[in-house]
C-alpha cells in the first residue's frame, strides 16, 4: 500500500465504525460487536505503519492546504507511532470492558457512548499522526469536543457541572494560550512543521521563545499542569471506561504527547536549554508532581485518588521534557506507555468494583479482596507499574527519568522523583492492603467478581504491565528514532 | 459586449426594478424576473472579477463621455471582489425569498417589495462600481431609500420605527458624505476619484481638506455602523423581513466599508490618512470597543435575530481593526473578512429565516426543541456559528488567523490576546442558542413542527457548506484578498 493509504486507513476506520455503530444502534449485540471489530481493525491498520517507521522512514500525507504554507498534513514519526498503537490497542480492551461495564452498571444511551468513543479515537490518531502543529491543534480541539458528551454522559446535574469545568478549562486554555502560541510561532518562525531538531533555533529570539514555552505548556491543558489541572478530577463523573481509556490514556496522553512533540520537534532540545523559562517550567512540573500526589493521599473516593495520581504522573513526562536531554525525553516517551497500562488497569479495577458492589469510597472496600481476588490482584500489579517497581514496565521510565535528571545535574529533581515514588506507594498500596488484610465490616456477603467482560480486560492490561518490563528495550529503541534526523524526502 | 459589462452590471437590476414594480399583482412573475436579473447580475460580476483578478484595472466611460466631464466606472481587484459578494448573496437569497416573502409580505405588496430590493441592489452595485465621488453619494441614496422601504415592510409594527431610525441616521451619514465631497470639489475642481487622488497632495495641508476627510470618514462610519454610530443597526436587522436581513447584513455594511477603504487609501492616500492624520489611532480604539461592547451585549440578548445583529456590529469592528493596522496584511484580513463574514452571517440569518418561517419567531424560548424538530436548519446554524466564532476549518478561522498575524506583525500582541478572548465571547452567545435549541424541551411537545421547506433550506445549506469550503480551501480567497489589498494600497508598503 502507498504511504497515503497506510496513513489514511487508521483515520478512516474509526469514522466508518462510527457510521456503522450509529446505523446498528437499535440492535445492542450487533452494535457492540461492531465497536470491538472497529477497534481491532483500527489497531491492525495502525500496525501496518510500524515496519516502515522502525526502519527509519517517515510516511507523509499532505491532505490539503488552507492557505499557502498552512495545511492539514500527517507525518508518522516514532513518538506518534507509539501513541497511536497505544491508544488503538487499548481501545480493543476498553471496548470489551465498556460493553461489560455499561451493561453491568445499567448505564443508558449505549449507542451515543460508543459513537463518541470512536470519534475520540479518531481525533487521538489525528493528534498522533499530525505533521504540523496546526493539524495537531485541529484534532486536539475535536478530541475535547467529542469527549464532552462522554463526560456529561449520565446527564445529572453533577455530570453536567463536571463536564462544564472540563470543557471550559480545556477550551479556554487551548484558545487563550495554545492558539496564541501557535500564531506567534507561525509569525516568528514562518512554519509550523514538526522538524527533528526544532524550527525555532536561529529564527526566534530566546526572549520570545521563553514566553512561547510558557504559553505552550499551559495552553496544552490536557497535560494538566497546575493550576490548570481541575478538569481532570472533574471529568471523573464520566462512566469508568471513559476515565480508563480517555483520562488515563487517550486525552491526557494526547496532552503530554503534545508537550513532547512541541519540545522535541518545534523547540528542539538544544534551543530549549537556552530558554530562561525551561527551568521555571521544570519546577512547576516538579511542584505539580508532588502536590498532586499529596492531594491524592487525602482522597477517599477511589476514582478521585486515581485522577490526582494521573495529574502527578503526567508531570513526570513534562519533567522529562523540561530536563532538556535525550535520556529524560526518552523517559517521558516511555512513561506515556507504562503509565497508560498501569493506570488503565487501576481504572478498570475501580469500575469492576463499582459494577460488582456499587462502592466508590476506599474506606468501604475493607475485605473486598477476598471476594474479588482477581480484580484486586490486578489492582496490585497496576499499582506496582505506576510506582515503578520491577518486574513492571514502569521501572524503565523512572530509570530513564532519573538518569536524565542526573545527566542534567538536577539533584533536586532526583530527590523529588524519589519522594514521589514513596508517595505513590502511600496512596496506591493501602487500598490493596485494606482489601486483602482488613476484615470486612458487614461480612461482605453476596459480593462476587464483576462480569467476565470486566474482569478479562483488567487481567490483560495487568499482564501487559509485566510484559512491558521485558519489552522496555524495544520500546526505547523505537522511540530513540525521534532524535535522528529524517532521511531526505 | 464584454467591454460593456461595467454598464450592464448596474443596468440589469436598475432597469428591472421599474418593470417588476409594474407587474402589480403578478407576484410570482415579479419573483421570477427579480431572480433572473439577480443571477444575470451575478454572472456579470463573475466575468468582471475574472478580468481583473490578475491585478489589472478596467476603466469604462459612461455614455462615452471622457472623465472628468463624464462619469467613469473603474473596476479593480478590490471592488470586483465586493461585486462578487453582492452578486453571490443576492443570487442565493432569491430562491430563499420566494416562500419567505410570500409568508411575511402581503400579496399586493410583493411586486413593490421586489422592486425596492432591486433598487437597493442596484444602488449597492453602483456605489461599488463608480469612480465618481458625487455618483457614490447618489447611489448611496438610492440604496438607502430602497432599504428604508424594505425594512419598513417587516411584519412587526416596530419595523416602521426602526426604518425611521435608520432613515434619520442614514441621512445624516450621507449628508456628511456630501458635505465632504463638496469640500473636495471646491478645493480641487474635480469629482473623479483618480483625479482627486492626483490633485489632493497640492492642497492637502489645508483645513478644508482635513474637514472634508472628517466629514467623509464620519459619514461613512455611520453607514457601516462603526461603534458608537451603530445604533440604527440592531433594530433594523431585527424587525426587517427575513430576506432583507440576510441581504443587508451580508452586503450593505460591506459596501460602506469598501467606500471607506477607497477614500482612505485610494483618494486621500496612505500618507495623508495614516501618517499625517494618524487615523489608526482613532480607528483602533473604536474598533476594539466595537468588538468588545456589542459582543458583550449580544451575550445577553434573548432574540436570536437581535443577538446576531449585535454580533454584526462586532464583526464590523474586526474589519475596521484590520484597516487600523495600516499594513498590507491587516488590509488583507479586512478584505477577506468582507467575504467570509458575508457568507457566514448570511447563512446564519437564513437559518434564522427558516426558523421564523416554521416557529413564527426566534426568541430563545420559541427555539426550545428546534434541534430535534428542524435538524437541518439547526445543523446549518451550528456550522455557520462555528465559522462566526472562528473555529479551524471554517471561513471565519481564515480571517481570524490573518487578523491575528497582522496584530502580531504590528507588535500589538495585547490586541491578539483580546481577539482570542472575544472569540470566546462569540462561542458563548452561539452556545446560548445551541443550548436553547438542543437541550430544552418545547413547551407544547404535542405540536408538530416540520423542517423548513426545501426552497428555504437549500440556499441555507449551500451557504453553510460554503463557509466550510472556504475554510478548508482558503487559498483562493486569501489570494484574491491580497490582490485587492495591493490594488487599494497602490504600491504603498
Amino acid at each position: 500500500m502507498s504511504d497515503a493509504a497506510l496513513i489514511a486507513l487508521p483515520l478512516l476506520v474509526p469514522l466508518i465504525g462510527l457510521l456503522l455503530i450509529v446505523a446498528s444502534g437499535r440492535v445492542d449485540s450487533l452494535r457492540d460487536g461492531i465497536t470491538v471489530a472497529t477497534a481491532v481493525a483500527m489497531f491492525t491498520a495502525v500496525l501496518q505503519l510500524l515496519p516502515k517507521v522502525s526502519a527509519g522512514e517517515r510516511p507523509r500525507l499532505e491532505l490539503f492546504e488552507l492557505f499557502p504554507g498552512l495545511g492539514i498534513t500527517f507525518e508518522i514519526e516514532p513518538l506518534g507511532m507509539v501513541f497511536a498503537m497505544l491508544a488503538s490497542g487499548l481501545w480493543i480492551i476498553t471496548a470489551l470492558y465498556a460493553i461489560g461495564y455499561m451493561r453491568g452498571a445499567k448505564e443508558k444511551h449505549h449507542t451515543r457512548f460508543h459513537a463518541f468513543f470512536a470519534v475520540a479515537l479518531f481525533s487521538a490518531t489525528g493528534i498522533a499522526f499530525a505533521g504540523n502543529m496546526f493539524t495537531l491543534f485541529v484534532f486536539y480541539e475535536v478530541l475535547t469536543l467529542s469527549t464532552y458528551p462522554l463526560v456529561a454522559h449520565k446527564g445529572t446535574d453533577a455530570a453536567r457541572a463536571g463536564a462544564r469545568t472540563y470543557l471550559g478549562l480545556l477550551l479556554g486554555t487551548s484558545v487563550g494560550f495554545l492558539l496564541m502560541a501557535i500564531l506567534a510561532t507561525w509569525w516568528l518562525a514562518g512554519t509550523l512543521d514538526f522538524t527533528p531538531g526544532g524550527i525555532m533555533a536561529g529564527r526566534v529570539d530566546p526572549a520570545y521563545g521563553s514566553v512561547l514555552l510558557v504559553l505552550f505548556l499551559y495552553g496544552i491543558g490536557k497535560a494538566a499542569l497546575m493550576p490548570f489541572h481541575r478538569w481532570l478530577p472533574a471529568a471523573m463523573v464520566a462512566p469508568t471506561p471513559v476515565s480508563a481509556l480517555l483520562h488515563a490514556v487517550a486525552v491526557v496522553k494526547a496532552g503530554v504527547f503534545t508537550v513532547l512533540k512541541v519540545t522535541v520537534y518545534l523547540f528542539g532540545l538544544d534551543y530549549l536549554g537556552e530558554l530562561a523559562t525551561s527551568e521555571v517550567m521544570l519546577y512547576v512540573a516538579v511542584f505539580t508532581l508532588l502536590a498532586a500526589s499529596l492531594v491524592a493521599l487525602r482522597q477517599d473516593n477511589l476514582k478521585a485518588r486515581l485522577a490526582y495520581s494521573t495529574v502527578s504522573q503526567l508531570s513526570y513526562i513534562v519533567v522529562g521534557a523540561m530536563l532538556v536531554n535525550q535520556i529524560a525525553a526518552l523517559g517521558g516517551g516511555i512513561h506515556i506507555v507504562m503509565h497508560a497500562f498501569g493506570k488503565i488497569t487501576l481504572f478498570f479495577c475501580a469500575g469492576a468494583i463499582y459494577v460488582a458492589t456499587k462502592k466508590t469510597e476506599i474506606s468501604d472496600m475493607d475485605g473486598l479482596g477476598r471476594r474479588m481476588p482477581i480484580t484486586f490482584a490486578a489492582f496490585f500489579l497496576g499499582a506496582l507499574c505506576v510506582i515503578g517497581i520491577p518486574p513492571m514496565g514502569g521501572v524503565w521510565s523512572k530509570w530513564h527519568l532519573i538518569m536524565g535528571a542526573f545527566e542534567a545535574g538536577y539533584g533536586l529533581v532526583v530527590v523529588a522523583l524519589m519522594i514521589s515514588t514513596l508517595l505513590n506507594i502511600g496512596y496506591l498500596i493501602p487500598p490493596v492492603i485494606r482489601a486483602f488484610l482488613v476484615a470486612p465490616k458487614d461480612g461482605g456477603g453476596g459480593i462476587r467478581e464483576a462480569p467476565l467482560l470486566c474482569v478479562l480486560p483488567l487481567s490483560l492490561t495487568a499482564l501487559g504491565c509485566i510484559a512491558l518490563f521485558f519489552l522496555g528495550d524495544n520500546l526505547a529503541g523505537l522511540l530513540a528514532g525521534m532524535f535522528s534526523v529524517a532521511p531526505a524526502r | 459586449m464584454l467591454e460593456q459589462l461595467p454598464a450592464l452590471q448596474v443596468a440589469i437590476t436598475l432597469t428591472a426594478a421599474p418593470v417588476v414594480m409594474m407587474l402589480g399583482r403578478a407576484s410570482r412573475l415579479a419573483w421570477v424576473l427579480t431572480t433572473l436579473s439577480c443571477w444575470a447580475s451575478f454572472a456579470v460580476a463573475l466575468l468582471l472579477f475574472n478580468q481583473v483578478a490578475d491585478g489589472s484595472v478596467i476603466s469604462y466611460e459612461m455614455g462615452g463621455w471622457a472623465p472628468p466631464w463624464g462619469i467613469e466606472y473603474s473596476i479593480d481587484a478590490a471592488n470586483a471582489w465586493v461585486l462578487v459578494i453582492i452578486g453571490l448573496i443576492s443570487a442565493l437569497v432569491m430562491p430563499f425569498a420566494r416562500r419567505s416573502v410570500e409568508q411575511e409580505i402581503s400579496e399586493s405588496r410583493i411586486a413593490l417589495f421586489y422592486s425596492a430590493f432591486l433598487l437597493a441592489n442596484a444602488g449597492l452595485i453602483g456605489i461599488t462600481l463608480t469612480a465618481d465621488a458625487f455618483n457614490i453619494f447618489v447611489f448611496f441614496e438610492i440604496s438607502a431609500l430602497a432599504s428604508y422601504a424594505l425594512i419598513a415592510m417587516g411584519q412587526d409594527r416596530r419595523a416602521v420605527l426602526s426604518a425611521y431610525q435608520y432613515l434619520i441616521m442614514g441621512t445624516v451619514g450621507t449628508t456628511f458624505l456630501l458635505i465632504g465631497i463638496g469640500f473636495l470639489y471646491i478645493m480641487t475642481g474635480t469629482l473623479n476619484l483618480g483625479d482627486l487622488a492626483a490633485r489632493l497632495p497640492e492642497v492637502s495641508d489645508t483645513r478644508t481638506i482635513r474637514a472634508a476627510f472628517g466629514f467623509i470618514a464620519v459619514g461613512i462610519s455611520l453607514k457601516l455602523a462603526l461603534f458608537p454610530l451603530h445604533l440604527w443597526l440592531p433594530n433594523a436587522y431585527t424587525y426587517a423581513p427575513s430576506m432583507v436581513t440576510v441581504f443587508l447584513s451580508a452586503t450593505a455594511t460591506k459596501v460602506a466599508i469598501y467606500v471607506l477603504l477607497r477614500f482612505v487609501y485610494g483618494v486621500f492616500g496612505f500618507e495623508f490618512s495614516f501618517v499625517e492624520l494618524s487615523m489608526a489611532w482613532l480607528l483602533m480604539p473604536l474598533a476594539l470597543l466595537g468588538i468588545v461592547v456589542p459582543s458583550l451585549v449580544a451575550v445577553f440578548q434573548t432574540n436570536v435575530k437581535r443577538l446576531l445583529a449585535y454580533s454584526s456590529v462586532a464583526q464590523v469592528g474586526y474589519m475596521i481593526l484590520g484597516i487600523s493596522f495600516a499594513s498590507v496584511l491587516g488590509l488583507t484580513a479586512s478584505i477577506l473578512h468582507l467575504f467570509n463574514h458575508a457568507i457566514t452571517k448570511a447563512a446564519l440569518f437564513m437559518a434564522v429565516g427558516c426558523l421564523v418561517y416554521r416557529l413564527g419567531g426566534v426568541s430563545l424560548t420559541q427555539l426550545a426543541g428546534a434541534g430535534q424538530r428542524m435538524p437541518w436548519t439547526m445543523g446549518a446554524f451550528v456550522v455557520a456559528g462555528l465559522s462566526l466564532i472562528g473555529i479551524p476549518l471554517t471561513a471565519g478561522f481564515v480571517t481570524k488567523w490573518h487578523l491575528l498575524q497582522a496584530a502580531l506583525e504590528g507588535g500589538l500582541w495585547p490586541i491578539a490576546v483580546l481577539l482570542l478572548g472575544t472569540s470566546l465571547l462569540a462561542a458563548l452567545y452561539i452556545w446560548k442558542v445551541v443550548e436553547a435549541a438542543y437541550f430544552q424541551e418545547p413547551e407544547d411537545s404535542t405540536e408538530v413542527v416540520h423542517e423548513a421547506p426545501l426552497g428555504l433550506l437549500l440556499p441555507t445549506l449551500l451557504l453553510t457548506a460554503s463557509t466550510v469550503v472556504f475554510g478548508v480551501f482558503g487559498s483562493f480567497t486569501v489570494q484574491s484578498a491580497r490582490t485587492a489589498a495591493a490594488a487599494l494600497m497602490g504600491g504603498v508598503p
